[in-house]
């Protein structure tokens, strides 16, 4: 089944188109990973998928609920862990509780300080637990390895490789380090547009 | 659990939020009775003069102490990644953009209504004009909210951030204060203050119909 | 689809290949460059004639003597501070909803100018309120509208300056300049409705039915003048405008290059 479907994909800032078209069709089970330089569009490409930039031309199909993780990981530093992961769950909860999204990012026993006193690496596993306790098939990731050491970003394959199992489907982009994962992988590369003219 | 919608999920969470951050929130009310304060100190504390300048001052002091909390209204979910949450998938926003809207006026501008009287007796307005105060607070305040979240959104990745916010509110509230201090002085003599609080209903009708679309597509503009 | 049908379609085909033409920014710049002096020209012409009517031939106000004759500024400019908005409006809201790169920049250029017709509507209502009301500054319901006009202009000018994305800028700032059509005439009402509460009528610089029949034509010359200086100022802030976002484009430096030779041409069959 396809969950998410994207065609001749454009946005343009600054009158500029920021990468050439992009199609891609995402189906149950599947990852695609979205590669490139840095200022080749990735995270602007995952932003037009999300919903959150209207594509130049092009248009974005979604069949699903999804969840995006951004840059930012989208949590309130004057929350507590529990407090930002039971605002996501009132949106739509999963079978996941607070308790096991906490364990399964690797923050036991942190779900009840204050955001801001966690650190980045931290900050980022509370943003990527968002994920478990929604009820959203597709996963947009923006960067989901940047700031986690070797066994954070093993625990964030782990997490792709059972939500794929379980029917989601997943886009990630990244620029160094490749998933390693038991589910099928799609590689997308993107290109500068303005690249590609000079 | 039961899905909550995103608009009551957000406007609980706005309002725990400002509670635990009440220092902050007060802000506008401090600066309400610091203007209410300093003007008898600056023209003298004569009651027919005061009485007189009540109406303006209270609703010019209520203006601009709005303008404090509107910098902080969606930059922090701007720097955070909560922001651009809001026009995942299919959601449009709108839900967000209301509670925010009221969670707002709910923060900055309802504590400033409540002690409203406190400012009005404390600068000699005659106390049959309080009720026709309150009613124009009440009805003017929800416009005045979203005149400048239009202009907190609009600046919200400008250079220079903030700076821009007085000169893009000060034009289009000319017709809120004309309308409520209007009301408010006739009442204060006496006389029937209807047609102002008519013209300052329609004119906040007409924000509250029209503001939600500019605000939303200048945030989302700011997000590109 | 009968003869007139046929018409009025044929001008509508034509009218919108122009647009979309004009929509080119190497064409528009040609066009710019071609017309606006032809503009400049049609604007001196007005004006000298326009101004000679006013100071020569219409005679003194019985009332009013020589100060009147500030009227023929003053009043164009007033008029033509409000057409630029309603222009502004218009050219702000196909950018918004076509998002033509062109619109996006003319209504960004409407901005300045219409400032600085408010500017002078402003500063000759008070040098003509000066004899008048003895005083510099009067709380009259149409000078007071104006000043907030010009507020509301400087707050398009900052807002559109504030954004590095020049496109994103004049889209932000479109937005504003919608928000400002909507409240304009409010703002205006409100400030009648307050100056009548307030002081009763203050005298008008212009009464109601004092236009007489001799102050008509050179009111309609400068009427017409500003028009035309108004589409000079422009096509050529847009030009200037275009240019200089495009400025790493080829078109650009062809387009320059173009007017350079042409330059350097003239001077040198001047030293020969």
């Amino acid at each position: 089944m396809t969950l998410l479907q994207a065609e001749r994909l454009t946005f343009q800032r600054g009158g500029e188109d920021i990468f050439e078209p992009v199609s891609l069709t995402l189906a149950a089970g599947r990852v695609i990973v979205i590669r490139g330089d840095n200022g080749a569009g990735k995270t602007t490409l995952l932003r037009v998928l999300a919903g959150v930039l209207s594509p130049s031309s092009g248009c974005v199909r979604l069949n699903a609920e999804p969840i995006f993780v951004g840059h930012l990981p989208a949590v309130k530093a004057d929350l507590s862990g529990r407090e930002n992961l039971h605002y996501e769950r009132q949106l739509g909860a999963s079978q996941t509780t607070i308790a096991m999204a906490l364990i399964q990012v690797g923050l036991a026993g942190m779900g009840a300080r204050p955001a801001r006193t966690l650190s980045a690496g931290q900050k980022k596993r509370l943003g990527l637990a968002r994920l478990l306790v929604r009820n959203a098939p597709i996963w947009l990731l923006d960067e989901p390895y940047a700031s986690l050491d070797a066994a954070g970003c093993a625990r964030v394959d782990a997490l792709i490789d059972a939500h794929t199992s379980q029917g989601g489907a997943v886009v990630l982009s990244t620029h160094q380090q490749l998933p390693q994962l038991d589910a099928a992988i799609d590689y997308l590369n993107v290109a500068s547009a303005s690249a590609a003219d000079g | 659990m039961a899905k909550t919608s995103p608009f009551l999920a957000l406007l609980k969470r706005d309002i725990k939020l400002s509670i635990r951050r009440a220092g902050e929130t007060l802000l506008p009310l401090f600066f309400l009775f610091a203007v209410v304060v300093l003007i008898p100190l600056g023209v003298g504390p004569g009651p027919n003069l005061l009485s007189l300048m009540a109406p303006g001052m209270i609703w010019v002091a209520a203006l601009l102490a709005s303008l404090l909390a509107l910098d902080q209204l969606f930059r922090g979910d701007l720097d955070d990644g909560t922001l651009e949450q809001w026009f995942i998938g299919p959601s449009s926003g709108y839900a967000q953009l209301g509670a925010r809207l009221i969670s707002h006026w709910l923060i900055s501008a309802l504590p400033v209504i409540v002690f409203s009287p406190l400012a009005a007796i404390m600068l000699h307005l005659p106390l049959e004009a309080l009720p026709v105060l309150i009613l124009t607070l009440l009805i003017g305040t929800p416009a005045l909210s979203l005149i400048g979240s239009l202009a907190a959104a609009l600046t919200l990745t400008t250079r220079g951030a903030g700076g821009l916010l007085p000169i893009l509110v000060f034009p289009m509230v000319v017709p809120l204060l004309i309308f409520a201090t209007g009301a408010v002085s006739l009442a204060a003599e006496g006389t029937v203050s209807n047609p102002h609080l008519g013209l300052l209903l329609a004119f906040t009708i007409l924000n509250l119909s029209l503001m939600p679309i500019a605000i939303r597509a200048a945030l989302k503009m700011n997000l590109e | 689809m009968s003869h007139q049908d046929e018409q009025v379609w044929v001008i509508w085909k034509t009218l919108k290949r122009w647009f979309h033409m004009l929509g080119s920014p190497p064409t528009f710049s040609r066009f710019a460059r071609t017309v606006s002096p032809w503009l400049w020209a049609a604007f001196a012409i007005c004006l000298v004639y326009g101004i000679y009517l006013a100071l020569y031939v219409v005679p003194p106000d019985y009332q009013q003597s020589d100060t009147s004759r500030i009227m023929y500024i003053h009043v164009p400019s007033a008029w033509q501070a409000m057409l630029i908005y309603v222009i502004m409006a218009v050219l702000a809201s196909i950018a918004l909803i076509w998002r033509i790169r062109m619109t996006e920049i003319m209504a960004m250029s409407c901005a300045p100018i219409g400032a600085a017709f408010t500017l002078i509507c402003l500063v000759t209502g008070s040098i003509w309120g000066r004899p008048m009301w003895g005083t510099w500054w009067e709380w009259d319901a149409r000078l007071t509208s104006m000043l907030v006009l010009l507020f509301i202009y400087i707050g398009i000018m900052a807002l559109y300056a504030a954004f590095d994305d020049r496109r994103k800028a004049a889209r932000i700032a479109s937005v504003l300049v919608l928000a400002g059509a909507v409240n304009i005439p409010i703002i205006h009402f409100s400030v009648e409705w307050w100056t009548t509460l307030h002081q009763g009528q203050t005298i008008r610089l212009l009464g109601e039915s004092s236009l007489h029949s001799s102050m008509m034509p050179p009111l309609l010359w400068l009427t017409v003048a500003i028009k035309f200086m108004f589409g000079a100022a422009l096509l050529d802030r847009s030009r200037n405008e275009l240019l200089e976002q495009d400025q790493s484009k080829q078109w650009v430096q062809r387009e320059l290059e173009g007017q350079f030779d042409a330059r350097q041409q003239t001077r040198a069959a001047d030293h020969a």
